[in-house]
């Protein structure tokens, strides 16, 4: 008999979802973000002084994804090592594809709002974005390391080895703004919650949401093509 | 509004809508070409069957 947790797990999951039911929700929840982002939350009403506030929505929301696809590689690539899972391997890498993406658009948001904010592009006395670029280099010298290895169960375990050890480096990166003693970079999330209600917190959950669901499409749409990828290998070696 | 904001609303909302065709447009791509993956791999098995058996 099956399991009551099994049976739920099953029917909920999500990779059950078809990949235009979740680029359509993807469409929607983007579109309602730049709406209550553009022309319902107040403009003005917070970090006035940092200037050009809309960026701040997507900022933010696009680096805790980048963090969730760091740690969902991580989480990958523990099943890897731990339960022999053999669609670990893939999936912690294309998680890691998809961090990547999501860190260059944190780099590029965040350098933009900067040079609004402050008048550079980057600062190298600050932490939380110097520790952010060390995370982001970390995974990025991890396709090196995945690439130098020929394709086979030692690149799959060096692979997952280093993506573990890489999510040590986000509660690091997570918390050096919390505790620097000054910093310019604004604090929107303190141990007594975010800085912001009213509508701006309804405006940054959806943008949150959004983002995260964004990710998650294109993450199945990765894997999804690598795996027809590897379908199509399969068969060509039978019809040869 | 000002015309400033316009311009990052405009500048943000054509950002997004590309990134949204493409990423519906690769999807249904991704379920045709699925499907029809499914169905070659169908008939080779249906074929390799047949040819064992006679």
């Amino acid at each position: 008999m099956t399991a009551p947790g099994a049976t739920i797990g099953s029917v909920f999951s999500l990779r059950r979802i078809p990949l235009v039911a979740l680029a359509l929700a993807s469409v929607v929840l983007v579109t309602t973000a730049l709406i209550f982002v553009f022309y319902v939350a107040p403009n003005d009403a917070f970090m006035v002084n940092q200037g050009f506030t809309q960026i701040f929505y997507f900022h933010i929301s696009i680096a805790f994804t980048a963090y969730a696809c760091f740690a969902c590689g991580a989480w990958k690539a523990l099943r890897h090592l731990w339960k022999r899972d053999p669609r670990a391997d893939l999936e912690s890498y294309v998680c890691v594809h998809q961090g990547i993406i999501f860190g260059v658009m944190v780099l590029v948001t965040g350098s933009i709002w900067a040079k609004y904010a402050w008048g550079y592009w980057w600062v190298w006395g600050e932490d939380e974005l110097v520790l952010f670029l060390v995370l982001f280099l970390f995974y990025c010298a991890y396709f090196m390391l995945r690439f130098s290895v020929d394709s086979g169960p030692q690149r799959a375990n060096l692979s997952a080895v280093y993506a573990v050890f890489g999510v040590v480096l986000i509660p690091v990166s997570f918390a050096a703004i919390r505790l620097a003693k000054e910093v310019i970079h604004p604090r929107v999330f303190t141990l007594q919650g975010p800085n912001f209600g009213g509508w701006i917190l309804v405006a940054y959950l959806l943008a949150q949401v959004a983002m995260l669901v964004l990710a998650y499409t294109l993450y199945r749409i990765e894997l999804a093509g690598k795996r027809l990828d590897l379908r199509l290998r399969d068969l060509r070696e039978v019809l040869a | 509004m000002t015309s400033a904001e316009k311009y990052v609303t405009a500048a943000y909302c054509v950002v997004f809508a590309v990134v949204l065709v493409y990423v519906l447009l690769i999807a249904m791509k991704l379920g045709r070409l699925d499907r029809e993956v499914t169905e070659l791999e169908r008939r080779v098995e249906s074929d390799s069957q047949d040819s064992a058996d006679g």
